[in-house]
């Protein structure tokens, strides 16, 4: 058993957007070999790629396209091969943000809204924006990279925006905040998550071992 | 739902935990990597560090204790005590804390608040506050007065002013300690959270006098806390994390469980 990732490899995205080394730990503890890298060459080649981030998304994206990684990712999830997006790597994949009007790169169609000011819960009480802490995820459907978990737990938390597919069959899993929000988004070899894997505990680091071994095929 | 945050607070002193009732009589009580995988694999929620060594130069220590926490530990953590720069957040921020806290050094220099934020995100910048009891006057009208170095120095500063002055500045949460209620194990100063969690509107953690289940759902209900923080009552064994958990989640307060 000690081999069965021997030969895998995830590549971490280095944009200087945050949370890269609290992947790169959480994959170590998994003794899933991984490499952090800034190279679009090196991305377009890889075996599976965790596209993370933390920060805005205006800023973000300047930094993708002036490594060309932009073009990369691009390519890479047109390859068929796996891709797992945290956070603000996840709100980066559809069309365009409202954090700064900002285009993104439309590898899925849809765009990123900010929660409104004075949002509130069904009972009328206040809501705090940012989102932060643990919230649960519930599961709309079956997907290779979720079999292994309990079907309803807490994932950690931390954004003031939130992805919207056009296509509502995108939706993987939904969180209620005030109302309820796409946390997770699957297509074809792509998955996508709002919340952070690697700050979740248990359950995080399952999601993240599942997806050291999927093979980028969605249940159909 | 958003669950409400049970959050272990460990006192660190060269590389140590330590606790001590009103900052006084500190005693070892273990390794701080190794409390926090206890109470990682427990279902702590997130953890809190301090770093009350003294002196500068034992610095070092406490970054080294942050990597290895980092490594094991697979939930959100802030590090305070001491924090007076922007090179010192990142420091700490690069060794794998989630968020910094500022306290002392953010009275002397507010704009450390605003550079923090601006350099690492508000989620980053927590405001550490210890707030002390006082008969209200018109220069401090909450009757709460901000004190610093560790309980030891009174600033003549209003919590309420503070925390709002906090909030702009761009701190992205808040824990309030009060240092009357610090180590008793008698009940978080409730009052003074719920004005504070009303002021503002940015989370805040209470802290300081939780000793039973009940003192957590008072401070979460009536005091208005979006997390509450505990040391004496789980660091000796009193109480398990689970346990306080089911209390809570028995009188209908949202918390996670751990599967």
């Amino acid at each position: 058993m000690g081999n069965v990732f021997k030969k895998i490899m995830i590549h971490i995205v280095d944009y200087a957007a945050g949370n890269l080394a609290s992947v790169e730990r959480a994959l170590k503890k998994l003794k899933i070999p991984c490499r952090v890298s800034p190279d679009p060459e090196e991305i377009l080649k890889a075996e599976r790629v965790i596209f993370p981030g933390v920060g805005a998304a205006g800023e973000a994206m300047k930094v993708l396209q002036s490594r060309g990684l932009d073009q990369a990712l691009k390519r890479f999830v047109a390859s068929g091969r796996p891709l797992l997006g945290i956070c603000l790597g996840t709100q980066i994949i559809l069309d365009y943000s409202s954090e700064n009007d900002t285009p993104c790169l439309g590898i899925l169609p849809g765009e990123v809204r900010r929660f409104p000011q004075g949002h509130k819960d069904r009972e009328g009480r206040p809501l705090k924006i940012p989102h932060m802490g643990w919230n649960r995820v519930r599961w709309l459907r079956d997907h290779p990279l979720i079999r292994s978990l309990p079907p309803d737990c807490e994932y950690y938390f931390v954004h003031a925006y939130y992805p919207v597919p056009a296509e509502e069959q995108k939706v993987l899993g939904i969180t209620e905040y005030g109302f309820p929000f796409p946390s997770a988004l699957a297509f074809r070899n792509v998955v996508a998550l709002q919340f952070h894997p690697e700050k979740s505990g248990p359950p995080g680091l399952a999601l993240l071992k599942a997806f050291a071994e999927w093979e980028g095929q969605d249940v159909d | 739902m958003l669950t409400k945050r049970i959050i272990p607070c460990l006192d660190v002193r060269d590389g140590k935990t330590t606790k001590g009732v009103r900052f006084l009589n500190n005693r070892d009580i273990g390794d701080p990597v190794e409390m926090a995988r206890f109470y990682y694999e427990e279902g702590a929620d997130e953890l809190v560090f301090y770093d009350i060594t003294a002196s500068a130069e034992k610095r070092g220590i406490m970054i080294e204790v942050v990597r290895r926490v980092a490594e094991e530990i697979f939930i959100p953590f802030s590090v305070g005590g001491g924090i007076s720069s922007v090179e010192e957040m990142r420091a700490v921020l690069l060794a794998g804390a989630e968020k910094v806290s500022v306290n002392s050094a953010a009275v002397r220099n507010p704009d450390l608040i605003r550079q923090g934020a601006r350099a690492f995100g508000s989620q980053c910048v927590v405001l550490g506050m210890d707030v002390k009891k006082v008969r209200p006057h018109p220069g401090l009208p909450s009757g709460y007065e901000v004190v610093i170095n560790g309980g030891r120095v009174y600033t003549g500063i209003d919590a309420l002013w503070w925390a709002r002055e906090a909030e702009q500045l761009g701190a992205g949460e808040i824990c309030l300690n009060s240092i009357d209620a610090d180590g008793t194990q008698e009940g978080y100063e409730l009052t003074l959270t719920a004005m504070i969690a009303e002021a503002v509107s940015i989370p805040v953690i209470a802290s300081g006098g939780a000793g039973h289940p009940e003192h957590l759902f008072q401070v979460l209900t009536e005091g208005k806390a979006d997390a509450a923080l505990i040391a004496s009552m789980t660091h000796f064994g009193t109480y398990s994390i689970r346990q306080i958990k089911d209390y809570l989640r028995e009188r209908g307060i949202p918390v996670r469980y751990l599967w």
